[in-house]
Parts: C-alpha cells; structure tokens; sequence
C-alpha cells in the first residue's frame, strides 16, 4: 500500500440551511475542496451520510452527488457507519487510493438533518443504537450517553459541574471558527442552569444537530507536489467496532472500539499518545469526550475530567480538543462530522488555524465515533515539511 | 417498535427468556446465539430470575415520539443476578428513591402502543424489590 495525501479541503458553515437543498449543499464543499487541491476531475467519490433515507427522502448520494457536480460514471457510493459515516467514507477513500484502484478520490459529508421536525430528528438519530432491545425499552440516544455519564459520576465520585470546562472551551475556540455553528461563549453559572435533556445531561452537554458539508481530496503522496493545494500525509486510518448497545459492551464505561482503533493508529504511525499535539475528538456529549480521551490513552481511566479541569484541553494545553469549536460548538452535522474532524486538522498541521492554531502542530489525530461506541475510526495526520 | 419487531421478540420480553452457553455456560440477555465469550453456538433457553441491581438511572425529559406521552419516565442499565447488563424502564419508583446498587425485580408492563387502534406492545421493566434480595456470598 502505497502513502496518501490530503490535497485539498473545503466545508460549507454549519448551520440551518433552509434555503440550501442537500445536493446543493454538497456541491458547495465539494467544489471548494477540489478548488483547493487545484483539480477538475476524480476517480471516485465516497459520501458519508447517516440520516439522507430518514430525513430527506434519499438515498444513492454517490451516484447523485457525482452526477450533481460534473463527474457524471466516476466510481461513487455512499458509505454509512451512523455517525462515523464521515470518518468512514475517508477510510474508504484512503484505501482505494493506498491500494492503487484510484489516483483521486474525493471524500464528501454531508448532512442535512434541519429540514425536519424535532422529534423525528430524535427518532433518527436512535437509529444509531441498539433499535430491539435500546430504542425499543423508551432509551433515546442521549439517554444512553447519560446513563454512561451518570455510572462515571458514581465510580468516580465527579460532579455534574467538572464536565463544564469540555463545552466551555470548545465554544471559546468556536468563536474565531468561521464556520461554527454557534458563535458564543459558555460560562459556568449558564451551564448549571441550563436545561435538562435525560437527566444528568443538560442542553449545554450536548453537540446541537445542524446541516452541513465538508470535503478533502486524497492522491498518492509521492504526486501530491504536482497539485496545487498543501500536501497533508495520512500516516494512521483504522476502525474498530464494538456492541451497539452500552448493555453488551465488556464494560460500560470503557470505549473498546475507541481503544482498538486508537491503537491500531499509533501502530500504523508509530507513534504514542504523547507524540499527539492536538485531538479532534467525538465530543457529541460531554461524557463522550471524557471516555474519548481516556480510550485513546490521553489519561488513565477515571482521570479524563482532570486533564480539563487542569486547563490541558485549550489551544495551549497539552492535550488541544475541540479546537475549531468540535462537535459542541462547531456542530455536529452527524454523517459529515467526521470530514469536519479531518479537514481542521488539515487546517492545523498546514498552519492556517489562524486565531485558533496549535503552535507546532506536527501530528494531529481525528477520531469519529458511530452511536454510543460501536464504530470508531481514527485518522492521524502530519504536517508537511 | 414495529410489530413484527413485537411478535418476534414476545418470549423474551414477556419472560425475559435469553439463552445459556453449552460450553462456557455464560448466561446471554438478549439471546444472540453466538456466545460472545467462546463463540460457540448458544441457543439453548434460559430463564432469567428476573432479579438485579441499578447499574446507572436517567430521567427522561425528551424523548423520541413513541415515548412522549409518558414523559417524564426513568430508564436504566440493571445488572440482572445471573450477570448481564439489561437496558430498561424503572416504574413505580419515587426520584429520591432512585439510586445505583438499588435492588429490583422484573415485572410486565405496558411499553408502548402503536397508534389508538394498533397493538398494545408489553415487556419487561423493573421496580424496587418488593422481597429482600440475599446478595451471593
């Protein structure tokens, strides 16, 4: 297998796109990102999308979009992994270009999830867990998370308060995204008093849906020089998968699927999580994050909180998360997530995070996470020289 | 949940009937047929006591549409006697009451009904033990 390169990026701002159809949408961050990479043509297209069938009465988005934006016969298919579909189109692309089957090949998220009532939105994005024996029980989506976060409090004694710091920076770092969905900041007495969802998790726990679009274009990296856009290596892609409901996992509380596919990253990149200088993690909850950091070996089990509390989250701490605004404050456009994750690191390791960069950021890792830990694929990236 | 979901499941829920592994004996809810510890088939029934504890409790305030009418409603992760994890709904129990390590037991009741005319969906949920629980050793 041979290396690969991200070429080009480009992403629509995350928000309720009412007037803004799906297929429009996409070709917005399609078109950018090819613009970037300086390229007119592809070999193939993977489109992750969790919710278009459910949602927006569609699926086939391979063969639309590609058709939509001008590449009409090229090889494309939609690829679904729940909230992973991003990250889990990139993997796809990354091994069709890595084996040799394509030259370019564009990788697209998108999802637009604004269009539809609330409650057939909660209903949706169930579809993510366990329906038989989860959904089915009256379980929503996020009152599995806060089942998680409510056992993390018990066994190691934490309040509801020491989670606070995950969306207070993350929504500090979104104010100079320009294409975060929310531009305003959390302060701790607002986070005590907002709103219950699934008791113990409140509104300002939760990454807000949205609609949205991002795209990278990956070739060989031995030709990523002949085009245009800055060259970024892909030196990590793996998956790990693992029970779709919390009930059957070994154990509640840690992430296996995130632990294996962390793992098999730094295998590939021989690297560790010490040589890591910032982490898109899945922070679709709060809880989410904390588990994240501890799968992925950034603190021992139980310690997760205690990296935020200690100011290692921000953009100068040891550990940077969530530093375009993540999922809490950047959006959480769920099937196109995982692009989001991979085009700012893109940004970070190519020097153009602007307000927001991680000064000398060598390696950067993205991690996008399918339910409540079923699918986790993790990409490690690498500044150019 | 869908009918056809119902009628398929209707022992397990009504019974919590799951299946017990021939070669490393580990007790499965839901049943899987495929042991999860040894990968052998594991299809031979068994039949939970019904008995556990609150592992982890949140209340509902959201919830999707076939769910709205009973908000506000408590659900649960209860560690069954035999060893599974179990995802339900806790009933007839207060909020101060609610706590992890309660002891409960199953009981049958209404989950939910698919639309006024359609079919009552029953099974499984869990309340505080009405009998003292003597924990294993």
């Amino acid at each position: 297998m041979r290396d690969v390169s991200i070429i080009g990026i480009g992403q629509t701002k995350v928000g309720e796109h009412w007037d803004i159809s799906l297929r429009h949408l996409a070709l917005e961050a399609l078109q950018a990102a090819m613009a970037d990479a300086g390229v007119a043509q592809a070999d193939t297209l993977y489109v992750g999308n969790m919710l278009s069938g459910e949602l927006n009465g569609q699926e086939h988005l391979g063969a639309l979009i590609a058709d939509f934006a001008g590449l009409r016969g090229i090889e494309a298919m939609k690829v679904e992994a729940a909230c992973a579909s991003g990250a889990a189109a990139l993997r796809l692309g990354y091994i069709c270009v890595a084996s040799g089957a394509a030259q370019i090949a564009i990788v697209l998220g998108i999802e637009k999830m604004t269009d539809a009532w609330g409650s057939d939105v909660t209903g949706a994005l169930a579809l993510a867990a366990d329906g038989d024996y989860e959904v089915a029980q009256g379980l929503s989506f996020v009152a599995i998370n806060a089942l998680l976060m409510r056992r993390y409090m018990h066994e190691y004694a934490v309040k509801h308060m020491d989670f606070a710091p995950f969306s207070i920076n993350a929504h500090e770092n979104a104010m100079t995204n320009p294409y975060a969905r929310f531009h305003m900041k959390i302060t701790s007495e607002r986070f005590e008093r907002a709103r219950m969802i699934v008791d113990p998790i409140n509104l300002l726990d939760s990454s807000p849906i949205g609609d949205g679009a991002a795209a990278a274009v990956l070739v060989p990296a031995e030709a990523a020089r002949a085009f245009s856009g800055v060259p970024v290596r892909i030196v990590a892609s793996a998956v790990g998968t693992d029970t779709l409901a919390v009930h059957d996992r070994r154990d509640p509380l840690a992430l296996d699927g995130a632990a294996l596919s962390a793992r098999r990253a730094y295998e590939q990149a021989g690297v560790g999580s010490e040589d890591i200088d910032l982490f898109e993690l899945h922070d679709a909850f709060s809880i989410m994050a904390v588990l994240s950091l501890e799968a992925a070996g950034f603190a021992d089990r139980g310690q997760g909180l205690r990296l935020a509390m200690e100011g290692e989250i921000g953009i100068k701490g040891r550990v940077p998360i969530s530093t375009m605004g993540g999922l809490k404050a950047r959006g959480h456009p769920v099937g196109a997530t995982g692009v989001y994750q991979i085009v700012e690191v893109v940004q970070q390791l190519r020097g153009l995070a602007g307000h927001n960069q991680v000064e000398n950021a060598r390696l950067g890792m993205a991690q996008n996470i399918g339910g409540s830990g079923a699918t986790v694929v993790t990409h490690i990236l690498e500044a150019p020289e | 949940m869908p009918t056809p979901l119902y009628w398929q499941s209707k022992a397990n829920r009504y019974n919590l009937v799951g299946e017990i592994c021939d070669r490393c004996g580990t007790r499965l809810f839901p049943p899987r047929d495929v042991c999860p510890e040894c990968e052998a088939p594991a299809k031979t029934p068994f039949v939970f006591s019904g008995r556990g504890k609150v592992y982890s409790y949140a209340i509902t305030y959201n919830a999707p549409i076939a769910f709205e009418e009973y908000i506000p409603y408590v659900v649960a992760l209860v560690k069954l006697e035999e060893g599974p994890l179990i995802s339900a709904q806790l009933t007839d129990v207060e909020p101060e009451n609610l706590q992890i390590g309660l002891p409960v037991e199953m009981v049958t009741r209404k989950l939910q009904e698919s639309g006024d005319a359609g079919v009552i969906m029953y099974g499984y949920k869990f309340r505080p033990s009405l009998h003292r629980q003597v924990s294993p050793g």
